[in-house]
């Protein structure tokens, strides 16, 4: 009797377990074997899934909502332009020798040219023949002064360097320089050519220091004859490239 | 003593134009020449590997100083920075001084010399250029004559009708002041100033990257107060640049 009722009832529980793997529970994957679920990873169920997906749907182009970055590109500074001072002595044709300051502005337009606006001043001292005739005075302390400026066009050339000890190397080159100006002298302006050449050296990229000599010719006729008179100048100079 | 307070004015004003943001180039070439100084005749010192990158400091004319990934400092011309690329890898583009710059540019300047109705003439002019063919342009300078020195200023049009010509030959129309000292010698010295107005016709030749040079001819009349007004020749020619 008891034999038969266990025979029921494992009957029963059986019928019972079939009946619920045919039912759809809400916890369950659609379309999917539990079994199969059950001894996937996570990232094969994905793959899965996406390969489906693929199967059913035609591909599409995804756009990317992504913007480019944009490079901000610095500006470069500009270094062409040179400002100085120089100092030095002017042989005033007549006159004896004077001390000379001067400014000077210069544009680098390439490697090799660059143009030059200078002025300088000297004053001027006494003629040999006022020396000798004593109390004699030709000027004025005002038309003694010797004013000048130029605009001039330069040349660089012979490019190098110069050692200093073992461990210091600054560089060096040589210019060319002509132009023309005017200059304010024994109470006249007078039309004058200048040249000269000089020689620098940059001890760091934005000081230069400068030795240069020049002429400043013009044509005068203040001392009897109308004639050319040369003035050489000779000067020590720095500037500073902005 | 007025120079030397100067020059100490200006000096930190140069150390003042360190630090800012540097561009920062990629060499695509096999190497990158590094000079020691800003010229095609300094010698090379240094190289960059391709790939390697360099900061710009700042530029001299047609030539960079750039430092290296290694803190190694050196001279790279445009030319050769014309091999670099930008960090988002477009190539680097440097408007520089060619015949394109001096068909189109937006200032120029440059210094003349010539002869105004007698005395000799010394000029400075700068011009702004308006579109490729117009500028405006303002000469100031000084004659320099055996009867009278003086000073002139004009400002006025500058029409370039072949600004891609390397020779371009232009018409120019404006007004101007007039300042006339003559000698003390002369029996009356007044200093006298006048208007005047100037039409002239000229030509500019390209040389050499930012440089060319310019003559011209103008007919300038000076409204002055005597009945008739008095007409000076002037001609003139120099040295240019464009930026």
């Amino acid at each position: 009797m008891e034999s038969r009722i266990r025979v029921l009832l494992l009957a029963a529980v059986a019928t019972l377990t079939s009946a619920c793997a045919s039912l759809h529970w809400p916890f369950h994957r659609h379309g999917q074997p539990a079994s199969a679920a059950a001894g996937q990873t996570a990232d094969e169920a994905a793959d899965a899934s996406a390969a489906a997906a693929d199967a059913a749907a035609p591909p599409t182009v995804i756009e990317p909502q992504v913007e480019r970055r944009k490079i901000k590109v610095p500006k470069i500074r500009s270094h062409n332009i040179e400002l100085g001072a120089y100092f030095g002595e002017l042989s005033i044709e007549s006159y004896t020798a004077a001390p000379l300051t001067g400014l000077k502005f210069d544009y680098h337009i390439t490697e090799d040219f660059f143009f030059e606006a200078s002025a300088g001043r000297a004053t001027a001292g006494k003629t040999s023949y006022e020396t000798l005739g004593g109390n004699v005075q030709l000027l004025t302390d005002a038309e003694r002064r010797f004013t000048y400026y130029n605009l001039s066009l330069g040349y660089n050339f012979l490019p190098g360097e110069v050692f200093l000890g073992r461990n210091l190397a600054m560089t060096s080159g040589f210019y060319l320089l002509g132009g023309m100006g005017s200059t304010k002298f024994e109470g006249d302006q007078k039309f004058t050519v200048n040249f000269g050449a000089g020689f620098q050296v940059l001890p760091t990229d934005w000081l230069a220091i400068h030795i240069e000599a020049q002429d400043l010719v013009f044509k005068s006729d203040f001392l009897g004859t109308n004639r050319l008179r040369n003035n050489l100048a000779a000067n020590l100079g720095a500037s500073v490239f902005f | 003593m007025r120079p030397l307070a100067l020059l100490l004015l200006i000096l930190p004003l140069a150390c003042l134009a360190a630090g800012h943001e540097l561009l920062q180039l990629f060499v695509t070439a096999p190497y990158l020449e590094l000079h020691t100084g800003p010229g095609r005749g300094f010698p090379v010192t240094q190289v960059v590997a391709r790939g390697d990158s360099v900061d710009v400091l700042f530029r001299r004319t047609d030539w960079f100083k750039v430092r290296t990934e290694r803190g190694v400092e050196g001279w790279a011309s445009e030319r050769d920075l014309g091999n670099t690329t930008l960090a988002d890898g477009s190539p680097f583009i440097f408007e520089h001084g060619d015949r394109n710059g001096f068909r189109s540019h937006r200032w120029e300047g440059g210094i003349l010399a010539g002869d105004y109705a007698g005395a000799t003439l010394v000029e400075g002019f700068l011009a702004r250029s308006l579109t490729d063919n117009l500028k405006v342009e303002l000469q100031v300078g000084q004659f320099l004559g055996d009867l009278s020195n003086g000073y002139v200023a004009d400002l006025g049009l500058n029409h370039v009708f072949m600004p891609e010509w390397r020779f371009s030959p232009f018409v120019t129309l404006g007004t101007g002041l007039e300042h006339t000292e003559p000698k003390a010698t002369l029996v009356v010295p007044l200093n006298r100033t006048y208007q005047t107005a100037y039409a002239g016709i000229g030509a500019r030749f390209y040389l050499t990257r930012r440089l060319f040079m310019r003559a011209e001819y103008r007919n300038h009349t000076v409204f002055t107060k005597s009945d008739s007004n008095e007409v000076k020749p002037e001609w003139k020619v120099g040295f240019a640049f464009f930026y």
